[in-house]
Formats: C-alpha cells, structure tokens, sequence
C-alpha cells in the first residue's frame, strides 16, 4: 500500500496530464470521424455509382488495416520520409498526425454505424423526398440523415467507446498518453506492477461507463416512434 | 441445497489451488546439482548484439554471459531453456519460476530489488547516443539543443532526456527499429538508449557502416543477472562471472558482437566487479 501510494506520488501528474491527452485525442478524433464518416455515409447511399465505389472500398481498406499500421505509417512515413510538418511545435505535430490516423480509421466505422441508421429509414420516406421535388442531398439533409441519426445511436456510440480505448494506440505515434507513462511505470516502478494495470484500467472504465448509459439512454429517448 | 454450493465453491477453490502449484513447481530448482535437469534462462529475442534469436540460433553478449554461467553452473549448453523475456514481464517470470535466471539487459535498481535479487553486474552500460555515420555536430549530450532524438516508449532512456536536457525533441517508438529507420530517412538526429544496445543495433548485417556510436555516456547502468528472492545460487553466478572476465572470454564475446562500430565499453567502469551478494 505505501508502495502504490509512493506511486501516486511519483506519477500521479504525469497520469492525470497523459489521460487529458487521451481525452482530447478522443475528442478531436470523434469530431473527425463523424464528419469524415457522415460524408462516407452519404457516398454510400447516393445515386452516383463512382461515389459508392469510393466509400465502399474506403471502408472495406481502412475498417480492414490494423489501426497500429496506420499510426506507425504517420510517424515512419509522413514524418519519417515525406517530412511534413502539420504544426511548428514538434510534439503537437505527433498529436495531430494521431488524430488525423485515429479520425480516418474510425471514419470507416461511423460511416456503417450511420448506414445502419439509413437502414432503419424506411424507403417510402426517400421516394417520398424525391415526389416533393427534393434532389439527393436536400432529401438526405431534411429527410433521411435526421432520422438515420437518431436511429444509429447506439451503434456509434459503440464506435465511439472503441474510440476512446483505441486512443491509446497513439502511443505508436510518439503522442504523450497514458499507455506510454503506463510503460514506464512498469518500468521503474516494477515493485506495484499489477497495480498499475489496474489503475489505468479503472481510469477508462470511469470514462467509458458513462459513455455507456449516456448512448442507452439517448437510443431510446431518441428513438423515431415508428 | 445451500451446503452442497459452498462445498462446491471450497472444492473448486482447492482445484485451482492445486493447479496453480502445479504450474508454478516445474520451474524451480536451477541448484545447479547439473546432470538431467534443464536450467530456464530468460533473455531478450529482439535485441541485437545482446539477445538475439535469430532462426533457431540465439546470438548476443547477453547470450554468451548466460552460457558461460550456466556451464559453471553445470549445465550444459543443450539443457539451456531460453525464454523470451521483454521488459515489462522480468520480474512476473521470475516470481512465478517460469525462468531460473535472467540475462536481459537487466539494470540493477532499488525497486527492482524489492521483488527480484541480483547477481553481477556483469557490465555496465551508459545512455549514449547512435548518429548517423557522417555526423559530427553531435559529440555528447551538451550538444543536443534543437536535435531531435528518439528512444522507445517508457524507457529509462527517454525518461532521462526529457527529464535532464529539456531543449530537446523526443520521438518515442515502440521500439529501437523504428527509432533506426527514422535516424536512416533523416527525420530525426540521434537515437539515444543504453550504449552497448546502440552498439549492437548498428552491428547488424543490414546496418553496418551507416551509424555509430558517439562514445561520451551520460548515465551509469549496471547490468545484472536477475534472480528470484531467496536463491542459492548468487555467488556461484558471481564466480563464474568473474572467471568469465579473468578468462578473457567476457572481452571476446564484447568485441565479437559489437564490431564494427567503432564501439569500446566505457573503460573506467569496465569489466566491472561483481557485487556481493545481499
């Protein structure tokens, strides 16, 4: 007990600043996925063929790649031989090449968290959007996308706690966060070393349990009465 | 009905009980009587020049040292057991006796002590830093403002540099190969991690000629054999290590494994004496 609180002592800052990384690594990738994710959903659905093409073999290559490969692709490839800086500050240039792979790995699985939603719309609402005179994009804007949202709740936010726990997948990229310290605690303080697993662990389960209930409680609060 | 469940949960906790001895007795006993027994020696399987597997050979300083333990030991070099033993995992294998000893670049260091023992040092390391061959603005860790560096994740190494010489830029990797690709494609300046590490990553076949160590150490890693608490066989490994240095064998595997490099252990502090054992 004196040991882990020794812990605390030595890395409880340096855990509590990694995991706001991780948080802001989940906020700004879940901001890009969703964006990214909701324009892949729409490629999907229009009446464009080459559009479908686009966002089915986006999906099926980037849900396909190992997050880990896309993260190391950032720093060994982007930063490591192409030499492209996002940001002058040498350790945010990491975070964002983070988010950046975080958002486009993800994007693929908010795309069919969202097409699932469509799915839930039933088709007379489209054709009836397409009788009133509404082209593709007004139709989805007003019509499907509103009620494919509220429909694919559940399932993004299922995407989005895989978000939240994938974040520490950016330690790959050079990115301060809370698998990296979780290392070198493990390293230097080897005496607590089970203890550390479960201190990390118990900080994403405070996250992601209230993710949780939150979606449940939206999906069905929010759920089209049909 | 209530009975028969908790004699249930007791008779399931005593299976578990029995299996788990089960598990954790085969490991034991590297007393060293030699003959049929077999010795688990734990080591690192991706490091070159210090633990190596490479196909069905294992190669490295690290390996040597543990070989020429283990035959003072009694063991012969067919009854070694290698196991694969990464950082995070050393002290584990050795609680629960899935290794006899460990020969893995293994710094001695007061919370270690508190779950493991230590035999040795049989070397001692310093963080250094690998450049690529034709590079001079680097000469030590004074000259660093502005280089970007790399060291994996969680190091002693990385810790040190962003702790001690705060003008530089970090790039941590999960491990020494990558930070080697970035150092060969220009993106970073240095990679900086123990020295007979660097040493033996730039020894590699596919390597070779393209890095070298700068040689000005700025931290002092003593490297042991560890042992679990309560062993037997502490002095009979400090003898052999010491025997393995009078012999000169402790030199040969040295250079054998790090040529080429233009690499010399840190000569004031090197061979170094084993300490007694606690």
């Amino acid at each position: 007990m004196q040991g882990y609180l020794s812990l605390w002592d030595q890395y409880g800052e340096a855990m509590l600043s990694a995991f706001w990384g991780n948080i802001q690594l989940t906020f700004w990738a879940a901001i890009g996925s969703f964006v990214l994710g909701t324009i892949l959903a729409l490629m999907r659905i229009s009446p464009v063929p080459s559009f479908r093409a686009f966002g089915t073999a986006y999906v099926n290559i980037f849900r396909n790649t190992p997050l880990t490969i896309i993260m190391a692709f950032g720093v060994l490839v982007l930063f490591g031989v192409f030499q492209i800086q996002f940001s002058s500050d040498f350790d945010l240039n990491f975070f964002q090449i983070a988010i950046l792979g975080l958002s486009i790995y993800h994007a693929a699985f908010f795309c069919e968290a969202i097409r699932s939603g469509v799915n839930t719309v039933p088709l007379g609402q489209a054709e009836a959007a397409r009788a009133i005179g509404l082209s593709f994009l007004p139709a989805a804007q007003l019509v499907i996308l509103p009620q494919a949202f509220r429909g694919a709740i559940a399932p993004m936010g299922n995407v989005l706690i895989a978000l939240i726990k994938n974040t520490t997948v950016a330690v790959a990229g050079s990115v301060t966060e809370i698998s990296g310290v979780m290392k070198e605690m493990l390293e230097i303080r080897s005496d607590v070393g089970l203890l550390i697993f479960f201190t990390v662990a118990v900080m994403f389960v405070i996250i992601v349990i209230p993710v949780g209930l939150l979606t449940t409680y939206l999906s069905k609060k929010l759920a089209v009465a049909r | 009905m209530r009975k028969t469940r908790i004699a249930s949960i007791a008779a399931m906790a005593a299976a578990a009980a029995l299996a788990l001895t089960g598990c954790g007795g085969g490991g034991g006993d590297a007393g060293g009587d030699g003959g049929g027994d077999s010795v688990k020696i734990g080591i690192k399987f991706d490091q070159p020049g210090l633990g190596f597997k490479d196909g069905d050979k294992y190669t490295g300083f690290d390996v040597d040292v543990a070989k020429y333990i283990a035959n003072e030991l009694g063991f012969k070099e067919d009854k070694i057991e290698w196991v694969s033993a990464p950082s995070a995992n050393r002290e584990t294998l050795l609680e629960t006796k899935q290794v006899d000893m460990i020969v893995a670049t293994y710094s001695i260091t007061d919370s270690r002590k508190e779950r493991v023992a230590f035999a040795g040092p049989y070397f001692i390391a310093g963080q250094d830093l690998l450049v690529r061959q034709d590079d001079t603005s680097i000469t030590g860790p004074d000259t660093l403002k502005g280089k970007k560096l790399c060291s994996v994740t969680g190091s002693t190494s990385a810790k040190k540099v962003s702790d001690s010489y705060p003008g530089v830029s970090l790039v941590e990797q999960g491990g020494y190969a990558d930070c080697l690709g970035l150092l060969e494609t220009g993106g970073i300046d240095a990679v900086t991690t123990d020295d007979i590490i660097l040493a033996g990553l730039a020894a590699t076949p596919a390597n070779k000629g393209k890095f070298k160590v700068v040689g000005n150490t700025f931290t002092e890693e003593k490297y042991g054999v560890g042992l679990t608490k309560g062993n037997d066989t502490c002095e009979k490994i400090n003898t052999a290590i010491s025997k393995m240095i009078k012999d000169g064998e402790w030199e040969k595997s040295l250079k054998a494994n790090t040529e080429g490099t233009g690499y010399t252990p840190n000569a004031d502090l090197n061979p170094p004496t084993p300490e007694p054992c606690a």
